[in-house]
């Protein structure tokens, strides 16, 4: 075809029986591709280009984190004391191994391998619930201690927290998940009892992933109930962090108040610098700034995570209805790139977040 | 006899069954994946926002037309111009050449059936007019008065108006603007046809492949300064806001990390438009190819550059100032690069003054303007005195205006013929670019001398000294109007009555004119003959036809040798 | 004639499918790499290590100024090994890999940039509340 020569005026010979050739495609082969080959390439470049915007979109908050802990690393430095690390190296784990299983699900579709595939991308879905479950008990625990974003922070150290096992906020957090996994288990047998397997697996598998939020819950809450004991056994370091927050905290609340009262703004601001002469910059203190980029970081990437478990549920779905060959797997390697992508971010925001000395 | 039948088909005006009329019904359209009808629904989103953005301008000219308040209190005044920006910015410029001309001709030009993922491209139209819903919202309700930078802290403390609305919408109209760049991308690197090679590809393709390239990795830093505007105008978070801890400084740096970018995204694909047209109405060979190719990639990249030389005077450290002033005079030469490339193109060419051409003569002399007058506003000392004042306006202006929408509306021109099939009145095409080019330097020259005579920016009232010039400016701000209000008419009177144009009436080269006009929805009815873009030999008048046929060379129809370059 | 429709033919001569023709559209493994297990497992028990060592290091070594160092350098060995072999970056193309890379030289740019003018406005700002 490419060395046919057509001499001038040939035009009949240009015409391309094109019609001829769409019923030439395999069915999942889009009309505006010649081959599957074209199609997966074409599919990949745009996954990567979409993962650029994913790193520079959250770029943004990495910038905002830098200059923060450079200007005010001490601030930093208190506030990773209410970050429980081994939680957070617990989801880190959680969050490796869902990878793991991603790309075995990528390397079973390859092989053309539907049910090893459905397998692996239901256990990745597993994980990334987990790794909620256990942010949703890391999440309401600092709402009720009143560690919140900016100008929200309310925690004082000298308060007696009382340590509530099952926080309000937490039961709030679970009632999603509590609906959709109860909507799915009728679904599931519904459509199992009437013989459709295929839908009825896939709601299996979604009320599977939904238990692995719970899981996640509940190996958070006892992780808390544990600590919590820990801590009244050993006071000491707890009193230390206490003491430590507070005399940032003073000036915090001065300056609060500053704000509040315009009329003697100033006033109050030469006071605040005068009764802590220690501190560089008075009106910056406040451990509110790094639980405004804390939850902004950890909030959209949570964000990712469900975006995410909907992405993967759809190939769930696809792996049980056996779509997947050896020549067409490309949703598979799409939806595995993202979810290496949103595990990438967890690696640098665990360090950044939960390791600082 | 057959082949002259045959030819009329491949060559000649649809004889029917092209894209507008493959299917019909609203639906048939809200729902298409053609990049055409995509590219046709976008056309009526930018327009609309050009006249409605158009109509506060002029609003805008009228109040200035005496020194004291006329009809406008300085809040409405305040609004006026926020959404004349925002508006003009967000809703017009930045999706007018890519999503119209862009999503029209490059699956044509490339010789592919249509972009990578037509379904992507279709979300991105709906994005589009999901982030207009939003922009109508706050028309609607206690309008935007922040300018459309959206400077902290007054965006996010003391502004009563509809910040968040605004900033949704420019948030939505980021990814639609993501979207479209990325599946760009992606299509001419994966979707060329076998012959088609990098430097095959005609120079609007790279204009617009630079374009894509700032689209997919400024635009997401765009999305997150607003995510963060919203929450910190909602939870305090104290990340932009001083009161509470932040930095508006910092706010600043985010924005335009993508806003200085985004000024390439409005003005490379204008230019990969100016180089095409260039080509065809001069019917010569563009002087520089390569060269004017690899100008719009050094741009696209020295644009991510220099976004500091906004902040200058807001309270950025000197060194920073320095580094960002000297790199933003190197934008300097890939854009001279350019310019003197396309008067080496007009030099001894064929010069056809038809209505493109005259639009792109005058992007060639506005376009000088805007861009010298650049050069003093990147230099520290002259930006200084000039910082906020009108001759800031009147240089990105000239840019903006004299550059981008004067190449859209000679782009408009010059492809409509494949647009809708018909030819347009020639005369009154001409009639209106006069208006448009004289309403365009009466409105914005006076700018640049009131502007260096210390007149500031975003004031309703004035000194005595400066009416002459706001004056000569109200009075070109309606002649422009008139100018595209009659361009845009005479592009509507050709689409219902024009004369029935063949499938290449200009003559060119590139491959969209080897399809009927308009175009059958698969846009190649035959195999495609890939020649040099510029090669107008590869191209002859046929009477029988009414219009250009491609010449079938006699010899093998690819090089014997496979090209470097394979699309992969 | 330059011809867009039969792109296997010899599009695509890398893979060494040249004249595979039409029959081609059933056989596309040539473009799949599966990755061998034994890498996937590798990858992943290397990546448990360097977690479990920057948990270490953080609560047991001191290091100062360099802990941000050292804790950013083990997360980036580990998204090398999650980028080349989970990513699949060590068998895909070059030019995908050099798009990804691409963002974070430009996140390089927008932090290098921003950090440099944070770093020199900082005394200003603390000597504007100092005076205050």
């Amino acid at each position: 075809m490419a060395t046919t020569k057509v001499e001038r005026g040939e035009y009949s010979a240009l015409v391309d029986l094109e019609h001829n050739h769409e019923h030439e495609h395999a069915p999942f082969i889009a009309h505006h591709f010649y081959t599957a080959e074209q199609q997966f390439d074409s599919g990949k470049l745009g996954i990567w280009l979409f993962l650029v915007t994913e790193v520079l979109f959250f770029g943004g908050l990495f910038v905002a984190y830098i200059i923060y802990r450079y200007n005010r690393p001490e601030v930093f430095v208190d506030a990773h004391h209410h970050l429980d690390t081994l939680l957070g190296g617990l989801n880190t784990i959680v969050l490796l191994f869902s990878s793991l299983t991603m790309a075995w699900g990528v390397r079973a579709a390859q092989l053309g391998d539907n049910k090893t595939t459905a397998i692996s991308v239901l256990i990745t879905m597993v994980c990334a619930a987990l790794f909620l479950g256990v942010k949703a008990v890391e999440y309401s625990h600092k709402w009720d201690l009143g560690l919140l974003p900016g100008d929200m922070f309310s925690y004082d150290p000298h308060a007696h927290h009382e340590h509530h096992l099952i926080s309000n906020y937490l039961l709030l957090l679970c009632i999603p998940f509590a609906v959709i996994l109860v909507a799915t288990l009728v679904a599931s047998v519904l459509h199992l009892n009437t013989g459709k397997s295929v839908i009825g697996r896939f709601y299996g598998g979604i009320a599977i992933t939904m238990l692995g939020f719970f899981g996640g819950v509940l190996v958070g809450v006892l992780w808390m109930a544990g600590a919590a004991t820990d801590e009244s056994h050993s006071s000491d370091a707890h009193a230390a962090v206490a003491t430590d927050a507070t005399a940032r905290l003073v000036s915090f609340e001065v300056d609060d108040a500053a704000a509040k009262t315009p009329a003697t703004t100033e006033a109050s601001a030469t006071d605040a610098a005068a009764t802590t002469p220690a501190v560089e910059l008075p009106v910056d203190k406040k451990l509110g700034v790094f639980f405004s980029i804390y939850y902004c970081m950890t909030g959209l990437h949570a964000v990712h995570i469900i975006g995410g478990i909907i992405a993967l549920s759809w190939i769930f779905y696809r792996s049980l209805a056996a779509h997947w060959r050896s020549d067409y797997f490309g949703p598979v390697d799409y939806v595995g790139l993202y979810w290496h992508l949103v595990d990438l971010i967890w690696i640098y925001l665990f360090p950044l977040m939960y390791l600082i000395r | 006899m057959a082949t002259v039948t045959q030819k009329q088909q491949l060559f000649g005006h649809a004889p029917s069954n092209h894209y507008l009329d493959a299917s019909h019904g609203v639906m048939s359209w809200i729902f298409t994946l053609d990049h055409k009808r995509i590219a046709i629904m976008y056309m009526y989103g930018v327009i609309a926002s050009l006249f409605l953005a158009g109509i506060f301008a002029l609003v805008l000219r009228t109040e200035l037309y005496t020194t004291k308040q006329w009809f406008l209190t300085s809040a409405q005044y305040n609004q006026m111009f926020t959404l004349h920006g925002a508006v003009m910015v967000f809703l017009f410029i930045i999706p007018s050449v890519p999503a119209i001309i862009g999503n029209f001709v490059l699956p044509m030009m490339l010789g592919a059936k249509d972009v990578a993922f037509p379904r992507l491209n279709l979300a991105s139209l709906w994005l589009y007019w999901l982030g207009g819903i939003f922009f109508i919202v706050v028309l609607a309700t206690t309008q935007l008065d922040t300018g459309w930078t959206f400077y902290t802290p007054y965006s996010t403390s003391k502004s009563n108006t509809n910040v968040i609305a605004a900033t949704m919408g420019a948030f939505i109209l980021g990814f639609s603007s993501i979207f479209t760049g990325l599946n760009f991308i992606v299509t001419i690197n994966t979707m060329r046809p076998k012959g088609m090679t990098w430097f095959r590809m005609p120079l609007l393709l790279w204009g617009l492949y630079s374009t894509s390239i700032i689209q997919v990795l400024a635009t997401p830093v765009l999305g997150i300064t607003l995510l963060l505007l919203i929450v910190e105008r909602t939870l305090k978070l104290g990340i932009f806001d001083p009161n509470y801890g932040g930095d508006p400084l910092l706010y600043q740096h985010f924005f335009w990390f993508y806003s200085h970018p985004a000024v390439y995204i409005m003005i490379l694909p204008a230019m990969g438009v100016v180089s095409e047209m260039l080509a065809v109405h001069c019917r010569k060979e563009v002087f520089g190819y390569k060269f004017i190719a690899m100008s719009s990639v050094a741009i696209a990249l020295i644009g991510f550059l220099v976004w500091g030389h906004h902040l200058f005077t807001s309270g950025q450290s000197d060194l920073t100032s320095l580094v960002f002033s000297a790199i933003t005079f190197s934008v300097a030469v890939p854009s001279a690069v350019k310019v003197f490339n396309w008067l080496c193109t007009m030099y001894r060419g064929d010069i056809n003054l038809s209505t493109p051409m005259l639009y792109v003569m005058s992007f060639i002399f506005l376009f000088g303007i805007g861009g010298m007058t650049g050069l003093w506003l990147g230099a520290l000392s002259t930006d200084i005195p000039l910082h906020d004042t009108y001759f800031v306006v009147a240089h990105f202006h000239y840019v903006m205006v004299g550059g981008t929408m004067t190449a859209l509306l000679g782009g408009l021109f010059h492809w409509w013929p494949k647009f809708s099939g018909r030819m347009y009145n020639e005369p009154l095409g001409k009639l209106f670019c006069f208006f448009v080019f004289v309403g365009f330097n009466l409105t914005f020259f006076p700018q640049f001398i009131m502007g260096s005579l210390g007149m500031p920016r975003r004031y309703h009232e004035y000194a005595e000294i400066y009416q002459i010039y706001h004056q000569a400016s109200t009075w070109g701000a309606f002649t422009l109007g008139i100018g595209i209000f009659g361009a845009v008419m005479v592009l509507v009177y050709a689409w219902f009555f024009g004369r029935k144009a063949s499938g290449n009436p200009w003559g060119a080269a590139t491959l969209e004119w080897q399809c009927s006009s308009p175009p059958s929805f698969h846009n190649f009815e035959h195999r495609v003959i890939v020649s040099e873009p510029y090669d107008f030999s590869s191209v002859v008048y046929d009477e029988s036809v009414d219009g250009y046929v491609p010449v079938i060379p006699k010899r093998e129809a690819t090089p014997n040798q496979q090209p470097a370059t394979v699309p992969h | 004639m330059a011809d867009h429709s039969h792109r296997n033919e010899t599009g695509h001569s890398g893979h060494g499918h040249a004249g595979h023709g039409h029959s081609g559209h059933g056989h596309g493994e040539h473009f799949a790499h599966p990755a061998p297990v034994w890498i996937l497992f590798g990858t992943f028990f290397a990546l448990i290590c360097l977690t479990v060592l920057t948990v270490y290091v953080a609560d047991n070594v001191e290091l100062g100024s360099f802990e941000l160092v050292v804790s950013m350098g083990i997360a980036t060995v580990k998204s090398v090994l999650v980028g080349a072999f989970f990513m699949h970056m060590y068998w895909d193309k070059g030019f995908n890999v050099l798009v990804f890379l691409s963002s974070v030289l430009f996140f390089a740019l927008f932090i290098g940039y921003t950090l440099m003018d944070s770093y020199e406005t900082l005394p200003n700002v603390t000597n504007y509340y100092k005076t205050k």
